[in-house]
C-alpha cells in the first residue's frame, strides 16, 4: 500500500496531466476546484482516472464534500 | 398498466406488478460500464420476498419506518419493495450527505431499520456522533469479507424461507418520510401517503406513458422524489425497466443512452448543460459543408415540429443526434432546478424534448410539466390533472405565490405541527415559489418567496442548514441569505447564497478573518457553500427571543446596499 504522501502525489500529477494545468501550480490544501477551474461533473471524470491508477473502486460520492487533495488522498489511502 | 384506483397502497400494487409481468425486465444494475445485474420481476420478487420475510421475523411491524442510504442500486429498490410489503414506512435518505446529517436524520425519523453501503455505514459508525443511536436493525449491502460492521447485518444474508404476510394499508397511511431539508437546525421530513404516490402515478403517466419495452435511466438518486416516483414506481406500475447507473459521469452516461437504448431520463441542468457542450463541440467539428447540411436539416425540423413534438420524424431527420443517444429516447425531464430556456430549445431543436416540469418534495413530486404540444422552453408547463394551482396576492404583472391543492400533497411534516400549519392553510400548500399563468394555461416561474436556493444539480440549500458551519468566526454576528431574496430578480437564475457578516466595532475585516471564512466555507459540500459575502455596519434586529428577523435584516440590506456592489466573492 502507498504511504498516504506517495497517494497524494500520484493524485497531483494525474489532475496536472488530466486537466493540462502545470504540476508547480498545485498544492495539496488549495481548492482544486478553483485551481483546476473545473466543476463538479469534471471533477467526476477526474475519479476515473484515480480508480485506474490505484485500482480501486471510488463512488461518485467519495467527491462529496471533498475540495482539496489532501482529503481526497485519504478517501483513497481508506479504499486501498 | 395496473388501474392505479383499484389499489389502497404501493405495496399491493408494486406486489401485483411482479405477478402481472414475471418475464419482463424489470431491472438493469450498472456501475460504470459494466453491467451488475440484470432482473426480470420475477427474479425481483424471489430476492425480495425473503428479505421481507427476515423483516416481519425481525419485528418489523406495520407502521414501522425503516431508512435507505444508497447509491442507485437493484437492492436499493428490493429493499422498498420488501418494506412495502410488510406495511412498513420507507425513509429514503440523500447518501450524500455526512454521516452526522445522517444520523441526525436517522433520530429524527426515528427508524427502526436502516439498509445502508458498506462504505457510508462505515463512515456513520466512525462519526463521534454514533453513540446513541435507536436502531434497531442495520443491514450493510456490498460489505467486503472480513469487514467490522458495527453491530450490523449483511443485507446478504438477512433472509428467510417461507411466505412472508402481505400486509395492506389504506391510502390515507402514511408511505414515506422525504427530508425536504433541516439537516443543520429544523428538519422538514414530508410525510406523503399512499395516495399522494398512487395520484401521483396515474396523473403523470397519463401524460407520459410507460409500458414493457420502455427502459428509464436512472441517474438521479433514488431518493430524490422525482426519481423514486419516474424511476421505480411509475416504470415498475407499467411493466418497463429501469436502467440504474450508480454513477454521474458524463462517459458513462453517454454509453448507457446507447447501450440500453434509452426511452425516458430525469436529469438535472447540470447534467443536460455537460450534454448540450458535448454535442456542440461535435457539432462545431463538422467540416463546413456537412455542418451546413446538418443546419439545414435542423431548420427542416424546427419547422416540422413547431406546433407538436414529433420524435420519430425528428430520427429520421437527425439520426446521427438521435443515435448518440441510443435511438429510441422520447423525451427527458427536467425541473426543480433553473433551466436555461436556450439549452432546452437547443434540444428540442434537435428533435429531443426536454419536459421541463415544476414541483417540490411537499407536493407528492411534480406539480407542472411541460405537455410539448406545443413545446415551451420558457415555462414550467400546466399543471398535471388533479392538480389546482391559484397565485396568491398578485402583483401588478400577476405575478404572487404559487399555491396548490392536491391529492398529492403530503399529509404534514413529521413531529411539526406549526410548520405544518404554515405550510398548508386551508388545504393549500403555500409553495414560496413566485409565479404567474399565461393565457394558455402554462405556468411562468419569478424567483422564490422563501429565503433558499436550488442549485444546478438540483440540491435544495436552506441557509438555516449551513449557518452552524461558520459557528465562531471572529465577527460580532452573521446571517446567511440567498442572495436573490434579498435582492429579488424576477428570475430563478443567478442563485447564489451570500453570509452577511456584521463586525465588531472599530474591527477590521482582516486577511485573518475572511480566511477563516473561506476556509470554513470550503469544508462545506461544494453545493452548500456560499458564493460571497457582504458586510453590514449595523446590528441585526432581533426578536425580544434574540432570534435574527431575516426578513426585516433582508429589507435593510436591499434598501442600502446593491447586489453588484455589495456582495464580495469568496
Amino acid at each position: 500500500m502507498p504511504r498516504s504522501e506517495q497517494t497524494l502525489d500520484e493524485i497531483m500529477n494525474l489532475a496536472s496531466a488530466h486537466f493540462k494545468v502545470p504540476r508547480e501550480k498545485l498544492t495539496p490544501d488549495e481548492d482544486f476546484f478553483k485551481t483546476l477551474r473545473i466543476d463538479s461533473l469534471q471533477a467526476l471524470d477526474l475519479l476515473t482516472k484515480l480508480e485506474n491508477h490505484f485500482h480501486v473502486e471510488l463512488p461518485d460520492y467519495e467527491l462529496q464534500g471533498v475540495s482539496d487533495f489532501r482529503t481526497l488522498a485519504g478517501r483513497i489511502q481508506s479504499r486501498l | 398498466m395496473l388501474d392505479l384506483d383499484s389499489y389502497s397502497s404501493l405495496g399491493a400494487a408494486l406486489r401485483d406488478a411482479l405477478d402481472r409481468w414475471p418475464n419482463e425486465t424489470c431491472l438493469i444494475e450498472c456501475d460504470r460500464d459494466k453491467e451488475k445485474t440484470r432482473l426480470t420481476y420475477s427474479d425481483f420478487k424471489e430476492l425480495a420476498l425473503p428479505l421481507s420475510r427476515a423483516l416481519q421475523d425481525a419485528e418489523f411491524n406495520a407502521g414501522d419506518r425503516a431508512a435507505i442510504i444508497m447509491t442507485n442500486q437493484s437492492k436499493w429498490l428490493i429493499s422498498a419493495f420488501a418494506i412495502f410489503y410488510s406495511g412498513g414506512v420507507l425513509v429514503p435518505l440523500d447518501y450524500k450527505l455526512s454521516a452526522t446529517e445522517h444520523l441526525q436524520l436517522l433520530a429524527h425519523s426515528k427508524a427502526k431499520v436502516l439498509v445502508v453501503e458498506y462504505y457510508l455505514w462505515r463512515a456513520i459508525s466512525q462519526s463521534p456522533e454514533f453513540t446513541n443511536h435507536k436502531l434497531q436493525r442495520v443491514l450493510v449491502t456490498e460489505a467486503p469479507l472480513g469487514a467490522e460492521l458495527a453491530g450490523a447485518l449483511r443485507w446478504e444474508d438477512f433472509r428467510r424461507k417461507g411466505d412472508p404476510l402481505f400486509v395492506p394499508r389504506e391510502r390515507q397511511d402514511t408511505a414515506c418520510i422525504v427530508y425536504s431539508s433541516g439537516t443543520g437546525g429544523r428538519p422538514k421530513g414530508c410525510v406523503l401517503t399512499h395516495e399522494n404516490y398512487l395520484e401521483q402515478c396515474k396523473a403523470l403517466t397519463s401524460l407520459y406513458p410507460f409500458w414493457a419495452g420502455v427502459r428509464y435511466l436512472s441517474i438521479l438518486p433514488t431518493n430524490h422524489a422525482i426519481d423514486f416516483m419516474v424511476g421505480f414506481i411509475g416504470p415498475f406500475v407499467c411493466g418497463a425497466c429501469v436502467v440504474h447507473l450508480r454513477t454521474l459521469r458524463p462517459e458513462f452516461v453517454r454509453d448507457a443512452f446507447v447501450r440500453y437504448k434509452i426511452t425516458y431520463v430525469s436529469l438535472v441542468p447540470m447534467v443536460l448543460k455537460n450534454l448540450e457542450r458535448g454535442l456542440k463541440a461535435k457539432l462545431e467539428a463538422l467540416p463546413s459543408s456537412k455542418r451546413f447540411v446538418f443546419e439545414k436539416l435542423v431548420t427542416l425540423n424546427k419547422m416540422l415540429t413547431k406546433k407538436r413534438a414529433n420524435v420519430r420524424l425528428s430520427r429520421k431527420l437527425l439520426p446521427q443526434v438521435h443515435r448518440a443517444f441510443g435511438g429510441e429516447l422520447l423525451a427527458m425531464f427536467t425541473g426543480g432546478a433553473f433551466m436555461e430556456p436556450s439549452t432546452l430549445q437547443f434540444f428540442y431543436d434537435l428533435g429531443v424534448p426536454v419536459a421541463n416540469g415544476y414541483g417540490l418534495t411537499e407536493a407528492g413530486t411534480v406539480l407542472t410539466v411541460n405537455d410539448l404540444k406545443p413545446f415551451r422552453a420558457d415555462t414550467v408547463g400546466r399543471p398535471l390533472p388533479g392538480v389546482d394551482l391559484r397565485v396568491l396576492n398578485p402583483d401588478s404583472d400577476g405575478i404572487g405565490e404559487i399555491a396548490a391543492n392536491s391529492k398529492t400533497v403530503m399529509s404534514h411534516y413529521l413531529d411539526d405541527p406549526e410548520l405544518t400549519a404554515q405550510t398548508i392553510v386551508d388545504g393549500w400548500l403555500l409553495t414560496g415559489d413566485l409565479g404567474r399563468f399565461d393565457n394558455d394555461g402554462h405556468l411562468q416561474l419569478f424567483g422564490r418567496k422563501k429565503n433558499m436556493i436550488v442549485t444546478e444539480g438540483g440540491k435544495n440549500v436552506y441557509p438555516e442548514d449551513i449557518e452552524s458551519a461558520f459557528d465562531g468566526i471572529p465577527v460580532k454576528e452573521y446571517c446567511v441569505f440567498a442572495a436573490n431574496y434579498i435582492w429579488p430578480t424576477k428570475s430563478l437564475g443567478n442563485e447564489m447564497l451570500v453570509l452577511v457578516v456584521r463586525l465588531e466595532q472599530n474591527q477590521d475585516f482582516t486577511q485573518g478573518v475572511k480566511d477563516e471564512i473561506a476556509e470554513r466555507n470550503r469544508k462545506l459540500a461544494d453545493y452548500k457553500r456560499v458564493g460571497g459575502y457582504v458586510l453590514w455596519d449595523k446590528d441585526f434586529p432581533r426578536t425580544a427571543s434574540m432570534k435574527i428577523k431575516r426578513t426585516v435584516l433582508a429589507e435593510y440590506i436591499a434598501q442600502k446596499l446593491d447586489r453588484d456592489t455589495a456582495v464580495t466573492s469568496l
